[in-house]
């Protein structure tokens, strides 16, 4: 103990001179001093946790459609994304998404360096103060957001990237681009402040930007080998397990209840719990929708149809979820179901997306942030203080054209940032693997295994124990040592 | 009549069948096997430890054609297969004595005859 003590000290004191910024002593113990912020605090929590889930939901789902020689990539993947955004996002991202609410990005917080009472960190992080909230809550729930963000991005690039793109992308995503842009329309920037979008919980700030970033990464990579016959006609190259797509579309659906009710930022009045309703309505007439077209153009029910029609219906209803009547969401969520068929078939004709995260993603994002223009009502527009109620209740158009602004603003800014990252990516290390690599798929070109190693390689006999060519004894016989206990049980 | 059978790539498969397919050749098998050649064998990692796998996957296709259409059919192989790697495969032609179609009971070499297009039912 002493020991340790020893070296810690120098360490810590060459750390606080390196880095100022950084707290090492304990300066006080975090203080919620109301029952009400410790409400909010478990339930932001909660919701974060739930939305830190949604992880495994992308992991599966990825892996699902992918082949199976690409099934272990996708583990790894999920894995060092994560992770770098957790560290990126705690040590820059935070601050400039929620530091102050200048128009462009914030400038307080790197390192959560903003003390434990919600007093103290409501200089540096207004809306702690606002909403009432822990900062520790606070700066988790927003970070899991943008670590769904960044897992959209790849979805769509499955079984051909190279593994150290993401690396890059995923520091520059986490650290600066999210940030700021969520900056814009959830922490009290320009679009959110002057120009009044509505975005609940992130249509665009989540699903756009990441649907925004695989668009610009997929025009750079290309379609998979053998996605295109010699006349350009797209083929199916189906995934390898409809079960797991199933369980990561369940796993997001619920980690959806984390997302849209959590964005309530706080418990206490009960608003997240409408907000649940509403969030449930809008994916259930997304798969109703989405399997029903599907059954009218080709008399099947499309299994992996019926799981991106639940996505849509989940991302259309993100942004409107905190500002609509519950009739409005079954309307936005089977319009999503209805956009993402027809989404994934025309863009399928010239982009190649595994996973249909474009559409999913991309087009119900941008419709479910239109959606807000046109069925925001007056009582909540008043009570989340942003914006006007929709056209169906003020027959005005300005608040469909703040919506339809804020994704023209959001679609271009991520996507010229994001095409210029892999466009440099691509002239210098590059971003696709050779066509060796991918013939053999990436689990064993990038990670030296597969994912399902008995598929590929073959396992030696189970062992009886007996010297090899030796006979087995006969029934009855007394058993041997090296016999199985199958039958020493009947000796 | 003879059976041709070679081991190939995987991504060998598909324009042989194409091709096979247009030359009037619909009839064939494959089957996913494993074997080792002159081809190393694959390293794998798994947490830091190694293992090495002597036999690759490849397939293994199977034709039975007339004695006079084998040239047509090993020349598509070769055609398709060929990469100039160590790895390619190979090719093995055998003797058939008998082919008799299930359904009808016929046999010889009509049985080996592509359908007439009234034949195959829609």
């Amino acid at each position: 103990m002493k020991k340790r003590l020893l070296i810690a000290g120098p360490v810590a004191a060459v750390a606080s001179l390196v880095l100022p910024g950084l707290a090492f002593g304990a300066e006080a113990v975090p203080i919620l001093d109301t029952p009400e912020a410790s409400i909010n605090a478990m339930w932001v929590i909660v919701a974060g946790v739930l939305v830190m889930f949604m992880q495994a939901g992308f992991l599966l789902l990825e892996v699902g459609f992918s082949r199976a020689k690409n099934a272990g990539a996708g583990v790894a993947k999920v894995l060092v994304n994560f992770s770098i955004a957790s560290l990126c996002y705690w040590a820059c991202g935070f601050a400039l998404a929620f530091g102050g609410l200048g128009s462009i990005a914030g400038d307080h917080g790197f390192f959560l360096n903003v003390g434990s009472s919600i007093e103290e960190a409501g200089k540096s992080i207004p809306f702690v103060e606002t909403y009432s909230i822990s900062p520790a809550a606070f700066m988790f729930f927003q970070f899991v957001f943008c670590a769904v963000s960044l897992a959209i991005v790849w979805g769509a690039t499955l079984e051909r990237i190279k593994f150290s793109a993401y690396i890059v992308y995923a520091i520059i995503f986490s650290a600066v681009l999210y940030p700021v842009l969520s900056h814009w329309i959830f922490g009290g920037g320009w679009l959110q402040a002057n120009i009044g979008m509505q975005d609940f919980a992130g249509s665009t700030v989540v699903h756009l930007i990441g649907a925004t970033g695989a668009f610009a990464a997929l025009l750079l990579l290309g379609p998979r080998i053998g996605k295109y016959t010699k006349d350009g006609k797209p083929r199916a190259i189906p995934g390898h397990s409809m079960p797991l797509v199933g369980l990561g579309v369940l796993i997001l659906w619920l980690g959806w209840f984390g997302f849209n009710p959590g964005s309530t930022l706080g418990a206490v009045g009960g608003r997240f719990a409408e907000v649940v309703v509403v969030t449930n309505l809008a994916a259930a007439a997304g798969v109703v929708a989405a399997v029903a077209v599907m059954y009218l153009l080709s008399k099947t029910i499309d299994i992996g149809m019926a799981g991106n029609g639940a996505i849509a219906g989940l991302v259309a209803i993100t942004a409107p979820s905190g500002y609509v009547e519950y009739w409005a969401a079954p309307i936005i969520g089977a319009i999503a179901g209805v956009i993402v068929v027809f989404g994934v078939i025309a863009i399928e004709k010239v982009i190649d997306d595994p996973v249909g995260a474009t559409s999913a993603h991309g087009l119900a994002g941008i419709w479910g942030t239109l959606a807000c223009g046109i069925f925001t009502s007056p009582r909540l527009a008043e009570f989340n203080e942003v914006g006007d109620p929709g056209l169906w209740y003020s027959g005005s158009f300005s608040q469909l054209g703040a919506q339809a602004l804020g994704v023209g603003v959001a679609f271009g800014c991520v996507f010229v940032v994001s095409y210029g990252i892999f466009y440099v990516l691509k002239k210098t290390i590059g971003i696709r693997v050779s066509p060796e690599e991918e013939d053999a798929g990436l689990d064993i070109s990038e990670h030296g295994m597969y994912g399902y190693p008995e598929q590929f390689i073959p396992q030696p006999e189970y062992s009886t124990g007996l010297p090899f060519g030796a006979a087995p004894p006969p029934a009855g016989a007394p058993a041997a040592a090296t016999v199985s206990p199958m039958t020493t049980t009947e000796s | 009549m003879k059976k041709i059978e070679a081991f190939i790539r995987h991504e060998a498969f598909e324009p042989i069948r194409a091709e096979l397919l247009d030359r009037g050749f619909p009839s064939l098998s494959i089957l996913e096997a494993k074997g080792s050649g002159r081809q190393k064998g694959i390293v794998e990692r798994y947490r830091g430890s190694t293992l090495t796998v002597n036999v690759r996957p490849k397939i293994k296709l199977e034709v039975v054609v007339e004695d006079k259409d084998k040239a047509v059919v090993v020349e598509t192989i070769l055609k398709h297969a060929r990469t100039g790697e160590v790895g390619d495969g190979k090719i093995f032609v055998i003797p058939v004595e008998e082919a008799i179609r299930i359904r009808t009971g016929e046999g010889g070499e009509p049985v080996l005859q592509l359908h007439e297009e009234s034949e195959i039912p829609g």
